[in-house]
């Protein structure tokens, strides 16, 4: 018995001393975590609300995300997210069990089971050519008790049967440079047209036996006038095209192997017309959309080719395609954005004058415009049509309109985060004490007998869930106010729709959400993009009443020669305080460690000719950047042409706000056998408490440390394509680091037989970088340390009595280092997406990387794994240290998952934000969801967790006093006895 | 064991002669033959006076031209190369101002190396002093550059570098490069003063306007490879405990002192009780029943004698 009960005891002493410090207990998840799942933009979107049960929407996203939805409350059934190179090009419901996708440019057929999303089978469709693809999944076409999919891609038309993906018939078109417009099924028949153009002046017609793959017929036509990219198609014969100069409407019609061109100029449809006209897809019954300028017109299209306008619209505008509603009866939709609301009009094919439905709904105006909108019908209580439609509005949101109201709405802009700050709440006001008004004392002591319950194991599984229910209300985690810990904060966060969410850090909610003027499409900025996020005014501790602000960097299209935009935006109301068109691009932005005097930080903008401008723009701003002028440096990375380059700023300035600058050094990498792959530096605010590293043998190393440490990896440009594409041979890495204000190449080191992608992570004086070794077949992460050896001769007691030391002494980049690099590579399992590093306020708890691996997940990795030092038998004072014996790989700890049980899909990157309290660190990681949590590198060793029973601290303590009495009393009685006998 | 110490007695003579022979052999061989396989070259100290070009030819020598000039030794796998230093004052245009000198080594696979670089530096003419003057009187930038590519300047592009002039002034110029080369291409190049270099610096001009020059050149280095031990491990548990590193052995002090010292404390402490004792025993306290044992055993006839 009492064996076992040692042996027990020991087995329990293994396992706490095994379990790491991060790992959860099943019930605290979701108590300082929260996990939000989104899809992205919808693309296209298919209803599946025939058979009664769950009635579902399926959406294909610019995410790469297929989605199945509920229709009643928008939650997700199921979802994937393929890969990035992976576009989902067509999407369809085959046999109402299936939903069919086409991806990576109509290569990729894949069908997934309708109720669960699971794959069902999948086929790689082969071609000769790149071309744009399409996808047909025509409801009564069958071949041998088969329902057949027609898939075209790759310049190939491929027949695939719906039950299990095999290929019934394969077609060449040979045009390599065919570009398919439509393919449509000729009302209920065997026949297959292709439509679409070669080149901008050729239109061809390619019919088909859609049974057995026979080419019935090939039509080839030039068209008069060209073609501009735009076609919609009116019927099952005509295309309506508009002229490569966008002023002519030419319609096509291809009937019985006759190609006939008919032209309308867009001057007769319109008069006062000028500029280009743009026809807007889509498929409707004899009518069509054109856009020109900011109106839109509705055109109806006759047989014999005659074109009128029934309608124009002087709003931005989106149309549905065709809905069968009945036998023969088709509708469509279409919705116009107006300022404070929108209006949805669903009409019946090509009787214009018939509204089916006419309704408007408000519109948050932070939604913009409508961009699309998919229709579904479905009968009424009364029997007649009613139609439900899914808008998907211009910041990416998507939104279910039926009856005149919006059932529910998705903010799916937060799936393409582009950038992430974080802002401090606004502090608690005096004289409203929280806890008072919270809870009376008897439902605090209720409280906490629960909680004694709960760890005495007496409670229930009814007091568990009260307990549970308590935890998250107790913690008082979704308060809008600043917190001892400074674990609730603002999350600011940019997306790629231009709209800027605030989200609370404790449950995740968006406080408010602004749709940025600056970041909408305009006549001046055709592709606004926004580029990163800077905190502009941050109000000291006295300043307490003064919002904070962000300043958002965008420029108006893809190109670095593109006009920057600015704006400001108050980070607890969202409301944008100023915006500024400026008249030069943005390639980089410098914030400067200055602030004005209104506590605005200085930033420091420089153009794609080499400009600096300083902003704010205030004579006081430039008074202090003056002054710091020739301590200004920079540099850039030019991957094209694999030069890095340092510059300073000239002295004068070529106007008010603007200053030239030089080069003053230069690094050239030999283009035939370095290409540059990655560069990567120190947080600017990264905190670092101590500069020295006493090792074992009691002796000290000095931390290299500086802000401008620029870490660079380059690999031979024949390694810089897929994995297997080079031999262990002809790859190779070379990791530089680099001082960036002088150019020195402070170590320089070559990985033989290592090939990209690289993932690094610089930190206090460390890099580690994670890349393939071809040799090994495995990927492997390596560190580099670097240490400052001009300090290494303080060590003397003496030297520091007697004040013969440099530790004082300025430090400068001009002055030559002295430094000493160890470094040491470890294996390791998997591919990663993103690395990242804990951060804590005073930089004095041990770091642990953050690894988004490939499964989406984050993996949490102590720092002493990757020690250069490791050795295969540390010496018992380097155990002491800490120094974890020497082996080949890094070890993947389950419980050391910072997202436990959860995927953080499409994962792209990795935020870490110091909170009050040392001990921990806020991570937020980003890709189409969203994923936060609260992290202790090496345990809450500062706090009393959140479930500490004060009760039963409390109970001992009066238990002891009055145990203290009692025996007391008891001695005085015993001394007097004594006394007495 | 007889005959094997003499064959090494033989084989100590003859590599001791050997070493004595070889400096003088390689003496008087032409120096190009010096094969050194050193990647790292030799620092090496050259002030401007020790160059090989006299300052008084310095006006009738034409400018290093920028080409190289190639002068192949009698053995074909190593060439000589040169390559030209240039230099420029803040944002002027930049001149010549040195020329490197190095071997091109060309191993058995094609790949070629630089080794051996020496360096000799122009003097300053007089103009250029004044520019430096006023660089130093500015705080502005003395800027040098060197081809990407020695072989075909400037290559891709040249590799610039530049330092504050403040730093560069001691007794005499000092300057110190490392020069990152590939192969035939220099990526980058470290350039500054070998003395720290502190903001602000006094602007102070050097006594004597000569270059003391050091140069290094550096070739990538080889990261160590991924410890691949399982091998290792497996020897180990094949040969034993033997094998196992047997921590230092620390002093007795080292190990034992935490015990040591309470122990020597309580001793004391127990000495002085112990002396205390009598004393109270004599000063005739009574009932001193629990007496320690010594005291007891001494006491009795004490105790007798008052009863």
């Amino acid at each position: 018995m009492a064996t076992m009960l040692r042996v027990f005891l020991l087995l329990l002493s293994l396992l706490s001393i095994t379990a790491p410090a991060f790992s959860l207990y099943e019930d605290q998840v979701g108590l300082a975590d929260w996990h939000q799942k989104y899809i992205g933009k919808v693309k296209d979107a298919v209803f599946h609300t025939q058979k009664t049960g769950r009635k579902r929407v399926v959406v294909s996203t610019e995410e790469n995300v297929i989605a199945s939805l509920d229709l009643r409350h928008g939650e997700i059934f199921w979802r994937h997210v393929l890969g990035p190179n992976d576009a989902i090009d067509g999407i369809d419901i085959a046999m109402s069990k299936y939903v069919i996708t086409l991806s990576s440019e109509g290569s990729i057929l894949r069908a997934w089971n309708l109720p669960d999303g699971q794959m069902v089978w999948e086929s790689f469709l082969q071609g000769p050519y790149s071309s744009k693809s399409s996808l047909l999944v025509p409801a009564s076409l069958r071949v041998d008790k088969d329902n057949v999919i027609l898939a075209f891609g790759k310049g190939c038309i491929h027949a695939i049967s719906a039950i299990h993906g095999d290929t019934l018939w394969k077609k060449d078109l040979e045009a390599d440079s065919f570009e398919i417009q439509y393919m449509i099924q000729a009302s209920d028949s065997d026949v297959i047209h292709l439509v679409g153009f070669v080149g901008s002046s050729e239109f061809d017609s390619y019919t088909f036996d859609a049974k057995s793959g026979e080419l019935l017929k090939h039509d080839s036509a030039a068209i008069p006038g060209g073609y501009s990219g735009q076609a919609a198609l009116v019927s099952s014969n005509t295309l309506v095209v508009m002229d490569s100069a966008g002023s002519t409407v030419t319609t096509i019609s291809f009937h019985d192997g006759k190609v006939t061109f008919n032209q309308t100029p867009v001057s007769t449809l319109i008069e006062d017309f000028v500029g280009k006209a743009i026809i807007l897809a889509s498929k409707l019954e004899g009518l069509f959309s054109v856009k020109t300028g900011t109106l839109t017109l509705f055109v109806r299209a006759t047989v014999e080719g005659k074109l009128e306008v029934v309608n124009k619209v002087d709003y931005a505008t989106a149309v549905s395609d065709l809905l069968a509603i009945s036998e023969d009866r088709q509708a469509f939709a279409f919705v116009h954005s107006r300022s404070n609301d929108i209006d949805l009009t669903v009409k019946l094919g090509a009787d214009w004058n018939h509204d089916l439905l006419k309704e408007s709904v408000k519109m948050d105006q932070e939604r913009g415009s409508v961009k699309k909108v998919f229709i579904n019908n479905y009968i009424r209580t009364d029997r007649s049509h009613g139609f439900r439609a899914l808008i998907v509005m211009e910041d990416h949101s998507l939104l279910l309109v039926q009856q005149g109201a919006i059932v529910w709405s998705r903010e799916d802009a937060l799936a393409s985060v582009i950038d992430v700050k974080t802002s401090e709440l606004p502090v608690e006001k005096k004289g409203v004490s929280v806890a008072k008004v919270e809870e009376t004392l008897f439902e605090w002591l209720q409280g906490h007998v629960l909680k004694l319950k709960g760890t005495l194991m007496l409670a229930s599984p009814d007091d568990m869930a009260a307990i549970q229910a308590l935890r998250l209300k107790a913690s008082g985690k979704s308060k809008m106010t600043r917190d001892h810990n400074g674990f609730r904060k603002l999350l600011i966060v940019l997306t790629k729709a231009g709209k800027i969410f605030a989200l609370h850090t404790g449950d995740g909610r968006i406080i408010w959400s602004r749709l940025l003027n600056s970041l909408r499409q305009s006549a001046t900025c055709e592709a606004p993009t926004g580029l990163n996020l800077f905190p502009w005014h941050v109000p000291h501790h006295h300043a307490l009443d003064e919002n904070p602000s962000v300043l958002v960097v965008s420029r108006c299209g893809p190109s670095d020669d593109a006009l920057g935009l600015l704006s400001f935006v108050d980070t607890y109301t969202g409301k944008e305080l100023s915006s500024a068109s400026l008249d030069h691009s943005v390639v980089q932005v410098i914030p400067l460690p200055f602030m004005d005097s209104t506590e605005q930080r200085l930033h420091l903008l420089i153009d794609a000719s080499g400009q600096a401008h300083l902003y704010p723009k205030t004579s006081y701003a430039l008074s202090i950047f003056r002054s710091e002028l020739s301590n200004v440096y920079w540099y850039s990375v030019e991957v094209e042409t694999g030069i890095i380059k340092g510059y300073a700023l000239k002295e004068k300035a070529s106007d008010n706000y603007s200053f030239d600058t030089r080069s003053i050094w230069s690094i050239v990498f030999p283009s035939e056998s370095e290409k540059i792959i990655k560069s990567s530096t120190r947080k600017s605010n990264e905190v670092v408490h101590t500069q020295a590293k006493v090792i074992a043998d009691q002796d000290a190393m000095f931390k290299y440390i500086s802000k401008n440490l620029l870490f660079v990896a380059t690999v031979a440009p024949k390694a810089s394509g897929d994995m297997g594409s080079s031999t262990p041979e002809e790859s190779w890495l070379i990791v530089y680091l680099i001082d960036t204000i002088t150019g020195r190449i402070l170590q320089r080191m070559t990985h033989h037989g290592a090939q990209g992608p690289v993932e690094a992570v610089v930190s206090e004086n460390w890099v580690i970088y994670h890349y393939f070794n071809l040799r090994a077949h495995r990927y492997e992460m390596s560190v580099i340390e670097i240490y400052d050896q001009s300090r290494a001769d303080n060590k003397d007691v003496w030297k520091l009595i007697l004040g013969k030391h440099n530790l004082t002494s300025p430090v400068s980049s001009y002055s030559r280092p002295e430094v000493m690099t160890r470094s040491q590579s470890y294996f390791f399992t998997h591919s990663v997406k993103s690395i990242a590093v804990t951060s804590t306020a005073k930089g004095i708890t041990s770091k642990q990387l953050l690894i988004g691996t490939v499964g989406d997940q984050v993996l949490a990795l102590d720092k002493r794994f990757l020690d250069p030092r490791r050795s295969v038998n540390p010496t018992q004072a380097e155990k002491e240290e800490g120094i974890i014996p020497l082996t080949d790989s890094l070890p993947i700890i389950p419980q050391s998952y910072v997202t436990h049980a959860l995927k953080v899909e499409g994962l792209r990157g990795i935020e870490t934000v110091p909170a009050k309290l040392e001990s921990t660190t806020l991570i937020f990681a980003y890709g189409v969801d969203l994923f936060f949590t609260r992290f202790a590198p090496s345990r809450t060793y500062d706090s009393l967790t959140e479930d500490f029973s004060y009760a039963l601290l409390l109970l001992t303590i009066v238990a002891l006093v009055a145990a203290i009495f009692i025996t007391w009393i008891l001695s005085e009685k015993k001394e007097l006895r004594d006394k007495w006998r | 064991m007889k005959m094997r110490k003499g064959e090494l007695l033989v084989l100590f003579t003859l590599c001791f002669v050997l070493s004595l022979i070889a400096p003088s052999h390689s003496g008087f061989q032409s120096d190009e033959l010096l094969v050194d396989n050193d990647e790292v070259g030799l620092p090496q100290t050259q002030s401007q006076q020790s160059s090989s070009v006299p300052k008084s030819d310095q006006t009738t020598v034409t400018p290093p031209s920028p080409t190289p000039r190639r002068k192949f030794s009698d053995s074909d796998s190593d060439s000589k190369i040169q390559f030209t230093l240039e230099h420029a004052f803040g944002d002027s245009d930049f001149a010549p101002a040195g020329t490197f000198s190095a071997r091109l080594k060309t191993s058995a696979h094609g790949g070629q190396t630089l080794t051996k670089l020496r360096f000799s530096r122009n003097a300053l003419t007089d103009a250029e002093k004044e520019n430096f003057k006023n660089l130093v009187d500015g705080d502005d930038f003395y800027k040098i550059r060197l081809p990407s590519n020695v072989l075909s300047p400037p290559g891709k592009d040249f590799v610039v570098t530049s330092v504050r002039a403040r730093c560069l002034p001691r007794e005499t110029l000092d300057e110190h490069f490392v020069i990152h080369a590939d192969g035939v291409n220099i990526l980058g190049v470290n350039y500054g003063a070998p003395a720290p270099c502190s903001y602000p610096h006094p602007a102070k001009l050097p006594s004597k306007w000569s270059f003391n020059s050091y140069t290094i050149l550096k070739n990538t280095e080889q990261a160590p490879r991924t410890p691949l031990f399982i091998q290792d491990v497996l020897k180990n548990g094949e040969e034993g405990e033997g094998e196992v590193v047997a921590p230092p052995e620390r002093s007795f002090w080292a190990k034992y002192w935490m015990y040591v010292i309470p122990l020597g404390l309580i001793v004391m402490n127990a000495v002085t009780q112990a002396m205390n004792m009598p004393e109270e025993q004599a000063s005739g306290q009574p009932g001193g029943a629990p007496a320690a044992p010594g005291a007891v055993q001494r006491a009795p006839s004490s105790a007798a004698r008052r009863r």
